[in-house]
């Protein structure tokens, strides 16, 4: 589905990505951990095109991305969650969603301007909203709510553009244990139902139970990929992750 | 009668102008200093046509284009450069404009253009046409801004790299909001041709672009209702107190200021949280 080959980023003379390359294959519930800048938000960022790197490639569906602008490459099929929070804050939760919902209306302006109800968005919204448990805040607008609120509307926004692959950055992060284990819960529904998913959490616990397999990287580098379990038992993994990243990986 | 005749067909000229700038800066959340430029176009354009014989609605079309196309020009600035430094550049244009008019020849140059041909219409025919003209561009705004072209305007005025990330082509909207815009800014302009009979660089200077912009911000930027009530009380203002003309950018200023302070959404920002308030009180009451 997705393949990233030989990726490396440079930031001013600092390596922050260096030769990653994986794939995720379609239906997959992939994983990817690391300790604090290790490098998993910049190879987010590679794929949706946010970040040029200096060498390697990224494709979908065996079409590559590479010449394509971040807005086309969401269009050929990537629903993003990112780490950092980014509501509409002028508009409500409810239309935050709503407004991706109605993405075939605004892939071209002639056919924008010529849409004008938003009834089916707004149900299509309640939906989603509803599947991740925040319903109860569809009217309300996103200054003044909960972080573990905002990180969910991120999620439903990019559920809403019906992605052929979900990349979510950190989803869990904000909420608080049960709120995670329903969250984590329904992704592992969603995946059972066929979506295709790249997970970049902290939650360790979590990402153990529900991923099918994980990618480890640390200090930009990949150091190991295979199934949860046996990954986390390999003692150079454990000694490069929890040695330094213990404390986060644990919260 | 004849002189509240020339009243209301300048204050719809004004509505329209307003309500152009409205859609660049309200919806789409883009700055712009140099809105007359637009309407000087649209003026200069039809004027032009209908002196070498253009009929009256082709020239005011043509105007409308040729602004547009400038606009569009002026909207790619728009794509390298935001907020503080947009709003230099198209202060910058606005400057341009006024510069290259001066200097030509077949512009009038310093002179201006004058005895401009009348659309034979009348004065009442007149009005009546720009009334409805600024009527159908109010109701094409609040269309605009109900559809999902207006959502998309609200989501790259609100965070635009985020709009990026959810597919969204940020440059072809900012595009189009600056071509629609600036159309009508020409149109405006046209009409205000054929409404005084002559024009000059000085019709169209930076003071009006302020001008336009007060009535924006003060209306409230993004509200179509507000836009229309600033542009309308606005537009009379100075002729209600014929002093505060050599004022004008003293008072302009001056109110821009005051609105910045206290109610940055402007009047119709005044009118939601009253209203807010009222029913406040009201569900208070009740419960
Ligand atoms: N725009 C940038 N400019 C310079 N350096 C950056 C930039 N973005 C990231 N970095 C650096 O690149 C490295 C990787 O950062 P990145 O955000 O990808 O880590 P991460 O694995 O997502 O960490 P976390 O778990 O804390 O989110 C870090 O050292 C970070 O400081
Ligand atoms: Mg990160």
């Amino acid at each position: 589905m997705l393949r990233v080959d030989n990726i490396t980023v440079v930031f001013g003379g600092v390596t922050a990505v260096k030769d990653v390359a994986f794939g995720v294959k379609n239906g997959e519930l992939l994983g990817l951990i690391g300790p604090n800048g290790a490098g998993k938000t910049t190879l987010m960022r590679v794929i949706t095109g946010t970040v040029t790197p200096v060498s390697g490639s990224v494709s979908l569906i065996n079409t590559s991305l590479d010449r394509k602008s971040s807005h086309e490459r969401i269009r050929a099929g990537i629903g993003l969650s990112q780490q950092i929070v980014h509501p509409f804050r002028s508009m409500t939760v409810g239309e935050n969603v709503a407004y991706a919902a109605g993405y075939a209306k605004t892939r071209n302006p002639l056919r924008s301007i010529l849409s004008y109800s938003r009834k089916k968005e707004m149900d299509k919204a309640r939906e989603i909203l509803k599947l991740l448990d925040i319903e109860e805040v569809a009217e309300a607008t996103p200054t003044n709510l909960p972080l573990g609120y905002l990180k969910r509307l991120e999620v439903a926004r990019a559920l809403a553009l019906q992605p052929k692959i979900l990349l979510l950055d950190e989803p869990l992060a904000g909420l608080n244990q049960m709120e995670a284990r329903k969250l984590a819960d329904k992704l592992l529904e969603l995946n059972r139902l066929g979506q295709t998913i790249l997970l970049i959490e902290h939650n360790l616990s979590e990402v153990i139970r529900i991923c099918g397999r994980i990618i480890v990287i640390d200090n930009g580098i990949k150091i190991g990929e295979g199934e949860p379990q046996k990954v986390m038992r390999d003692p150079d993994i454990r000694s490069a992750y929890l040695g330094e990243g213990y404390n986060n990986a644990a919260s | 009668m004849e002189y509240e005749i020339s009243l209301l067909t300048i204050m719809g000229i004004s509505i329209i102008g307003a309500l152009s700038l409205n859609i660049i800066v309200g919806f789409c959340g883009q700055i712009s200093l140099g809105h007359a430029a637009f309407l000087g176009m649209g003026a200069y354009t039809s004027a032009i046509l209908t002196k070498m014989g253009v009929p009256f609605a082709a020239a005011v079309l043509a105007g409308m284009v040729v602004a547009a196309i400038f606009g569009i020009l002026v909207g790619f600035a728009s794509l390298r450069v935001r907020h503080d430094f947009l709003a230099i550049t198209t202060m910058g244009v606005a400057f341009l404009f006024l510069g290259i008019v001066r200097k030509q020849e077949f512009l009038g140059g310093e002179m201006g253009i004058a005895m401009i041909p009348d659309p034979g219409l009348g004065k009442v025919g007149y009005m009546i046409l720009v009334l409805l003209l600024a009527l159908a561009v109010a109701l094409f705004s609040i269309y605009l801004k109900r559809s999902w072209m207006g959502f998309t305007f609200d989501v790259v005025a609100d965070d635009e790299d985020t709009a990026t990330l959810i597919g969204i082509d940020v440059s072809s909207y900012k595009l189009i909001a600056f071509a629609i815009g600036t159309a009508f800014a020409g149109l405006a302009g046209a009409l205000y041709a054929h409404h005084v009979k002559f024009i000059d660089p000085e019709s169209f200077n930076f003071v009006e672009s302020i001008t336009v912009l007060s009535m924006v911000v003060i209306g409230g930027a993004g509200s179509v209702w507000g836009v229309i009530i600033a542009a309308a009380a606005l537009s009379l203002f100075p002729m209600w107190f014929q002093f505060i003309d050599q004022y004008k950018l003293l008072v302009y200023g001056g109110l821009l200021c005051a609105i910045m302070l206290f109610s940055p959404d402007g009047l119709s920002g005044i009118f939601t949280r009253s209203l807010a308030n009222i029913r406040g009180r009201e569900s208070n009451a009740s419960g």
